[in-house]
């Protein structure tokens, strides 16, 4: 798809959305919007080999689970293009990132943002944890830990098909906690899945508050090289570190990128609730109203009527 | 005499994947214990070596399922839903991926104690949307085992048997259906797995003494033929009869006890299988016994059933066929 804006253009527009929807609906994963809408940005607007769409532009509501009497199930995979052997695919592992994800597929015109407005109401496919009939979902995620297993297994059966395309995760640093990460990155390791790559966003944060308090997880990109991986570290939100990294050569081991973020990027007012970070609500309306016009400043837009749109 | 096959699964799956190209053979550290040992010389770029690492394993295969593979997903049953429960839910189970899973040793039928076998793996699985589940209970139904399970649109789970197996049936497995081993009048006897074999030693015994059995025997578990079931129930005077390799609480007893409630049979069952306990480590026949599997606890079923003693003494059944717990066949005592 061509590109209409730049990716830090994209970045910001993230930001912006995801922010105004926090606003509008007392409160929001903010935090994630911060530390991953460079690299959010950086994935659908230049790092990924996507196709058009195939779903349409206005998300469908909720069309059943998967079962045997329901034949016209798909996922939400669609809005990141067809499944060809070409296209890349990518993965979305820290399901709650959701709406800063659907924010993205809006920026890069993916989606229309009338998609947003369904975010979280009953019937809805565009759900607060992105399930896999979500838009750009693929498979369920919202149990943390198994996306870099599932993407191995694609990416392995690509490979064995001669398929061109890679397989990506977008993860979260709170999933080197869960076991089955390293059973992931040894098994990928071992078999030499090296049309798989992650990217994660290191921000130092999960749901209980700053990981080093909750469980402390030492260099995990010793560890990474030491499961057999190739890892690098770079600034989450320079993009220019982004791009250098996705080019790092990773024969016969997946790659994985450590970007280190910050939980208030873009918007500085959050450092006062630092480190409960994970969801952010206003304790009162003088709050709200206060967080609203600072991060709106900062954010280069005008406050939300809060009056106007309160519901 | 019985004829005993050994080793049946192994020349039947590799046979299955030689003519299914997208079928693929994994593995988690048990590899010859699963009978594949031979797959994975001969077939090296077909059988994957995931590692004492189930939960990966498991969601891997939902990825391999979404490159178009069937992956066999071969360990003991015990772990293949125990650990890795969290990741069958979300990679397998729920988006239908067309994964096998081949649990061995179900049941009782590993002297390896309480963290090899699987007691109750038919009552986690039945409660799980989409899950296919079959059993097999004799060499035919082995060898015929991945062909069935890969028949199914969506994740199947078996309860496989290797080792020394007798034959019993001469048909393979027809998904869905069940089999007719007898069509008596008095007591209808459900039996699954190895619990077949017990039954059948009690055949004679109780021909003599005058009693009619229907038996079914079943190895498809889910999905299941209520109607069949129910036809067979109007056919018996007396009742139902359930024996299981399993705890009794949400198996294949649990089954028939809400197909009979549910169409009000008004007819008395009888469950027997584990009941309510774990088990220990001990050899099959020793462990049959002692937790009430065997052909005598279903002796006893029928005559509480009954309501009165049939005459048979322990004695007069069948010699029961002890396997060597360190036979030849298996690659380790498991």
């Amino acid at each position: 798809m061509h590109n209409a804006k730049t990716t830090a253009e994209v970045a910001a527009g993230i930001r912006r959305r995801v922010f105004v929807h926090a606003m509008r609906n007392n409160g929001g994963y903010l935090s994630q919007a911060c530390s991953a809408a460079e690299q959010l940005a950086f994935l659908y607007n230049e790092a990924l080999t996507l196709g058009a769409p195939t779903l349409p532009p206005v998300p469908p509501p909720f069309g059943g689970v998967p079962a045997a009497d329901n034949p016209d199930y798909v996922t939400g995979a669609g809005y990141n293009g067809p499944a060809t052997p070409q296209h890349d695919r990518l993965f979305i592992a820290p399901a709650h990132y959701a709406l800063v994800a659907y924010a993205t597929l809006v920026e890069v015109g993916r989606m229309d943002v009338a998609g947003l407005e369904m975010f979280n109401r009953d019937g809805s496919s565009v759900e607060m944890i992105g399930a896999e009939h979500s838009p750009g979902m693929e498979v369920h995620n919202g149990t943390l830990g198994i996306g870099l297993s599932t993407a191995a297994g694609l990416a392995w059966g690509r490979k064995r098909r001669g398929e061109a395309g890679q397989v990506c995760v977008f993860m979260s640093d709170g999933e080197v906690q869960e076991g089955q990460t390293w059973e992931a990155v040894q098994a990928a390791a071992h078999h030499r899945i090296d049309n798989l790559w992650a990217l994660m966003d290191v921000n130092d944060q999960q749901c209980d508050g700053a990981m080093d308090s909750v469980m402390e997880v030492r260099d995990i990109a010793a560890k990474f090289r030491d499961f057999g991986a190739v890892c690098v570290e770079v600034d989450a939100h320079d993009l220019d570190a982004l791009r250098a990294a996705k080019a790092t050569p990773h024969p016969g081991a997946p790659l994985i990128v450590l970007a280190r973020s910050s939980p208030t990027q873009g918007m500085s007012f959050l450092r006062r609730r630092f480190p409960r970070l994970h969801y952010v609500r206003f304790k009162s309306d003088d709050e709200r109203a206060e967080m609203n016009a600072a991060i709106a400043a900062e954010l280069g837009i005008d406050p939300v009527d809060l009056a106007q749109e309160a519901h | 005499m019985v004829e005993i096959v050994n080793r049946p699964y192994a020349s039947a799956f590799e046979a299955h994947a030689r003519a299914n190209p997208d079928v693929l053979c994994l593995s988690a550290d048990l590899t010859s214990s699963c009978e594949i040992d031979g797959f994975r010389d001969r077939h090296p770029d077909r059988f994957l070596s995931l590692g004492m690492a189930e939960q990966n394993m498991m969601s891997f295969a939902g990825g391999l399922g979404m490159a178009g593979y069937r992956p066999f997903l071969h360990s003991f049953g015990v772990f293949l839903y125990r650990r890795p429960y969290d990741q069958l839910i979300a990679s397998v189970a729920y988006p239908r991926r067309r994964v096998r899973l081949m649990g061995f040793l179900p049941g009782i039928t590993t002297p390896g104690g309480m963290t090899h076998q699987a007691i109750e793996d038919v009552a986690v699985m039945r409660s799980i949307p989409n899950m296919t589940i079959l059993e097999t209970g004799d060499a035919t139904e082995v060898e015929s085992i991945c062909a069935a399970a890969d028949s199914i649109d969506g994740p199947v789970y078996c309860r496989v048997l290797r080792g020394s197996i007798p034959r019993l049936f001469d048909t393979p497995i027809a998904v869905g259906q069940m089999r007719e081993l007898a069509t008596g009048g008095d007591v209808l006897v459900v039996t699954s797995g190895i619990a077949t074999e017990e039954a059948l030693r009690c055949r004679a015994a109780l021909a003599g003494a005058g009693v009619s059995i229907r038996h079914l025997h079943i190895h498809t578990i889910k999905p299941f033929d209520r109607a069949a079931l129910l036809d067979h129930i109007a056919s018996v005077s007396r009742g139902v009869v359930v024996l299981e390799n399993h705890v009794i609480d949400g198996g294949l007893g649990s089954l028939v006890a809400e197909i009979m409630a549910e169409a009000g049979t008004g007819k008395r069952l009888v469950r027997l299988g584990l009941r309510d306990t774990f088990a220990h480590g001990g050899s099959r026949a020793y462990l049959m016994q002692h937790y009430g599997l065997d052909a005598t606890a279903l002796l006893r079923g029928i005559e509480d059933l009954l309501g009165a003693k049939t005459g048979i003494a322990e004695d007069d059944l069948a010699t029961a066929r002890v396997d060597a717990v360190h036979s030849a066949v298996k690659a380790e005592a498991l």
